[in-house]
Formats: structure tokens, sequence, C-alpha cells
């Protein structure tokens, strides 16, 4: 085979091609990588700060309720139990009332809800997401403590003001991957049941609801992280009283706001501290994470 | 006749349901816009806030420290979150790296915001203090851009998934590279995608306190430059609330991060509908 002067041109024009193709790819994997990257970045900083601290003060960290903090480690006294209740309390009473209308509100979008309707609603959820927290947290503040006091007494910042305003915070969450999950349940499931002779209601709560239950329950987990993980909203509204709270309308602490209005003056051992307990809420929040994948891989069959 | 009435009731309490998600978004826009908007001038937003935060001052210095934080982390993460969604759409299979890829970009978008400023604390305040200025619009910038990434990336790469097969395939039958099938094929459909994601990271980084509160310093001057410490729109709420208790001020600023937030969400709603309409015509 002769190659003339010309067929050398392409060869080479074709070798710079792939070398370029090759360059490109590898800097696309390199965005693609970024992510990993960055979630190495945060654990190694972060952990770097709090699990020194974590070994040094062992278990009683946990399972201590006295929390004085010093800069120095021997003066004080490091026990956030309350905290952490103070955290899963908040949680916890704001998912059981966001969830069931998170969910509720999911199935009407998927299934009942008329185009017009539906045009309106789902706009109006992604705004609700886009709020800023420290929008909420002051709406909170102006309506819903001085309602609470006035109705209950105490100082209105509370456990209560807590869970109203992080029901709301996490409804885009359920609504959201509620809604996918619903609609990605077969038609033909739906139509089964319908000519069945099965009214809407009983279609939607025999057939649809349990056949897209392992993503309700992925969103409710998810909602979860996002109420745990919740800082200016709950800085606002909760008190900021570090003891377990003896009812619904005392004050509260959690993780985050602790960590929020502490980091401002803490130093030392202190600060610290303080990591730690980003250590702590990194790992609930990658337990919920992980428990959110295992829910949403299974599949439910008929 | 019970289940018909069972059946009233219970899809009665579905659109109720929906109903009362509507209406709780209503009046949480309508009571910071009735108390905030009328507090809107050109004075307002063109003037300085007062040293302790007095009555009669503006924001001026708050939008500028927001656009800027926005705008770095806009900078940082629009570039890799795009280019990694085009890795992870264009360049892989569906397969193990894939799903690890995609994992992690969940887990970074569902780490708590205030665990991203006590890492941007150290890494970018403390550790990098040389370069960034200690608390500073360069710190604050750069932590923000670790939470844009997650949601800019996993929009774009839905936008991507959705360009249908065959246009690829009919560039490449054509004789084009894989580059070039990207840059002049797949990209182009699925701008709009990629722009919304784009959009609603920038809603989120306009949005965030916690993060910034710990990064970004709170100092209420104009900034000069990017190493100068600043006070964001969010944290000046934050600051005027628990410091001064100066809740006009406050009505006024949360009124103008509404109103943005609000543009974003019809923009991006506006862009994808028209985009699953293009798509659907092709």
């Amino acid at each position: 085979m002769v190659i003339t002067s010309n067929g050398v041109r392409t060869l080479r024009r074709t070798r710079t091609r792939v070398v370029g193709e090759r360059l490109i790819q590898g800097i696309l994997l390199l965005c693609a990588i970024s992510s990993i990257f960055a979630i190495f970045l945060i654990i190694v900083f972060v952990f770097s700060q709090g699990v020194p601290f974590l070994a040094e003060a062992g278990l009683s960290f946990l399972t201590g309720s006295v929390w004085l903090p010093t800069d120095s480690f021997a003066a004080g006294t490091w026990g956030i139990l309350p905290i952490i209740l103070g955290s899963l309390i908040v949680t916890l009473g704001a998912v059981a009332i966001g969830a069931p209308l998170g969910i509720a509100c999911a199935v009407f979008l998927a299934e009942i809800a008329p185009p017009a309707v539906r045009r309106a609603l789902i706009p109006s959820v992604s705004a609700l997401a886009g709020v800023p927290s420290v929008v909420y947290g002051f709406f909170a503040l102006l309506v819903i403590v001085p309602w609470i006091r006035g109705q209950f007494g105490g100082f209105g910042t509370s456990v209560l003001a807590c869970w109203i305003i992080l029901s709301v915070m996490i409804l885009p969450t359920i609504i959201s991957i509620s809604t996918d999950s619903v609609r990605a349940v077969p038609r033909e499931y739906k139509e089964g049941s319908l000519a069945m002779g099965a009214t809407r209601w009983q279609t939607i709560r025999s057939v649809l609801i349990p056949a897209a239950s392992s993503g309700i329950m992925a969103s409710i987990i998810l909602g979860m992280g996002r109420a745990i993980g919740e800082t200016m909203a709950v800085l606002l509204v909760a008190g900021n009283a570090i003891a377990i709270p003896t009812s619904i309308f005392a004050p509260v602490s959690t993780l985050t706001a602790t960590i929020a209005l502490e980091m401002s003056y803490a130093t030392g051992a202190h600060q610290q501290a303080l990591f730690a307990m980003g250590v702590v809420l990194f790992v609930f929040i990658l337990i919920l994470t992980g428990l959110a994948n295992l829910v949403s891989r299974r599949r439910v069959t008929f | 006749m019970a289940a018909k009435l069972r059946e009233t009731a219970a899809i009665g309490l579905l659109w109720g349901a929906g109903i009362a998600t509507l209406v709780i978004l209503i009046v949480i826009l309508a009571y910071i816009l009735v108390n905030g908007l009328p507090l809107i001038s050109w004075h307002f937003l063109t003037t300085n806030p007062g040293v302790r935060g007095q009555q009669g001052t503006g924001i001026y210095s708050t939008i500028v420290a927001t656009v800027a934080v926005t705008g770095l982390a806009l900078l940082v993460a629009a570039p890799l979150s795009v280019g990694g969604a085009i890795y992870l759409n264009e360049y892989t299979k569906e397969n193990l790296p894939r799903k690890v890829f995609r994992q992690a970009a969940e887990v970074l978008a569902g780490i708590p915001s205030i665990i991203i400023g006590l890492f941007g604390f150290l890494f970018f305040v403390i550790y990098l203090q040389p370069y960034t200025g200690g608390w500073s619009i360069l710190s604050g910038g750069l932590t923000l851009a670790f939470m844009v990434l997650p949601i800019s990336l996993r929009i774009s790469e839905e936008a991507l998934k959705a360009v249908p097969g065959e246009l690829r395939e009919g560039s490449l039958g054509l004789g084009a590279t894989k580059w070039q099938s990207i840059t002049t094929v797949v990209m182009p459909t699925a701008l709009p995608g990629i722009i919304t994601g784009l959009i609603l990271g920038a809603g989120r980084a306009i949005g965030e306190t916690a993060a910034i509160l710990l990064t970004v310093g709170g100092a209420l001057g104009l900034i000069h430059g990017l190493r100068d410490p600043a006070c964001p729109m969010t944290l000046y709420i934050y600051n005027i609330l628990t410091e001064y208790n100066d809740t006009t001020t406050a009505y006024g600023t949360a009124a103008v991060l509404i109103i943005a937030i609000l543009a974003i969400t019809f923009i991006t709603d506006y862009l994808m509908n028209r985009y699953t309409k293009k798509l659907k015509g092709l």
C-alpha cells in the first residue's frame, strides 16, 4: 500500500483528533470525580478536628447530659445527650406531622389533581423548596412563636415551634419523591384494579400506595435527613436551652443549632467538641442516606 | 353506600392535602411580601446598611455580597457539574462506576449545610487563609460551590439523559467524533435543562445561610475585593433579628429574597416545560 503525503496528513489529523478526544474525556472524568473528591475533603477536614476529640472524650460524650464547654478539655464537661435527643425529638415530630400531609399531597398530585391544578401545584412545591431556611425561621419567629406564647404560655420558642416549621420545610422533599414513585407504578396495576370494580380510593389504598411504598418510605427518610440537618429555622425558634425538654412547649437545642450558635465564640477544646458534634450529625445523615437507598432498592411485586 | 361515602371522604381529604400545601405556601409568601414590599424602594436597594442596623438605611452591600458569593459558587460549580454530567451520561455505561459517581453526588447533596460550613471554616477560612483572606467572599463562595455542585450535576444529567439516542447516532453516523456530537448536537438540545440546573443551584446559593455564617464574616461594609469579609442578605436577616431585633429591615430583605426565589421558580418551570415540549417534538 502506498501512503501518499495526503494520506499521512489525514492519518496525523486523525491521531491529533484521537488525542484531543482522549484529553477531553480525561478532563470530563476529573469533573465527574469532583463530587467524590468534595466528600473526601469534607470528611477529612471535619473528622480531623472531631475524631481526636471523640477519642479523648469517649462514650461519655454521647451519654453525658451536662454540657459545660470551656477552651481547655480538662476544665469542661462534655455531654451532648440532651442535644442529640433534641435533634431526634424535633426530627421525629416534624416527620410525624409532615409525612401524612406530604404523602397525601403526592397522591393528589399523581392521581387526583386535574391538569390545571397540577400545573399550579408543581411550581408551588418547588417554590416551597426554594424559600431560604432563614426566611422560614423568620416567619416562624414572628407568627408561630407568638401564637404558641399566646395560646399555651411560656416563651413560645419551643419543640412545637420547631415541629410546625420543620414539617413545612420537609414537605417538598416528601412530595416530590413520593409523587415520582406513585407515578412510576405501572398503569396496568391501576387499570386492573379499576376494571375489577374497585373505586378510585380503593385503588389508591390497596394498589397504588403499596406498589409505591418503597419510594414513599425513601421520601420519609430523606425528609428526616432534611429535618435533622436543618439549622437556621431551628436556631431561630428552638430556644436553644441545653436540657432534655419536659414538654412540647419547652425550649430545645439541636446539634445543628448548637454548632451554629457556639462556633461564633468557641476556641480550643470547645471548638473541637463542636466539630465532634458535626461528626455525630454526619453519621446520622449517612445512616439515613443508607436506609433510604436500602428501602428504595426493595421492589414490591404482586 | 358506605363504600361510596368513604370514597367521597377520602378523595375530599386528598384534595384538602393538595390545597393545604398551596395555602401554606401562599400564607408564608404573602406574610413576608405584604410586610416587606412597602419597604422596598430605590433608596432601600441602593443604600448601605447602617453600622448598627439603624432604620432608614438600605441593604445595598448585602445584595452585592449575595451576588458575589453566588456568582463565585456558580463559576466553580458550573463547569465541574456540567462536565461531570457529560462524562456520566455520554462516556460511561450503566454500571458500577456510574452508580458510585451518582451515589457520591447524592451523599454530597444530603450533607447538612452546617457541616459544609464547618468544613469551609476549617479549609478556606483557617487552612487557606493566606489565599482567601480568612472570612471572606472567596471563602463563602467556594464553600457554597460544594452545595451548588450536586444540584446542578443531577439536573444536568437528567437533561442529557432525556436527549434521544437517535440524535447521537445520527451525528456519529455522519462522521462526527464523540466530542463533536456532544458540542453540536447533544448540548444544544439539553441546554434548557442544563441552564435550569444552574439556576436552581444559584437559588440554593442565594438562600443558604448556615454555611455562610461560618465562612463569610458578616461585615456590613461594601466589598472592594474577593478577599473582603461580607454579609449576604440571608445572614443579614439573621443578624439583624438576633442582634438588633430589627424586624422592619428583616421584612424588606426577606421580601427581596422571596422575589428572587419566585423569579427563579417561574423561569425554571417555564424552561423545563419548553424543554419537554421540544423533546416531544423531536
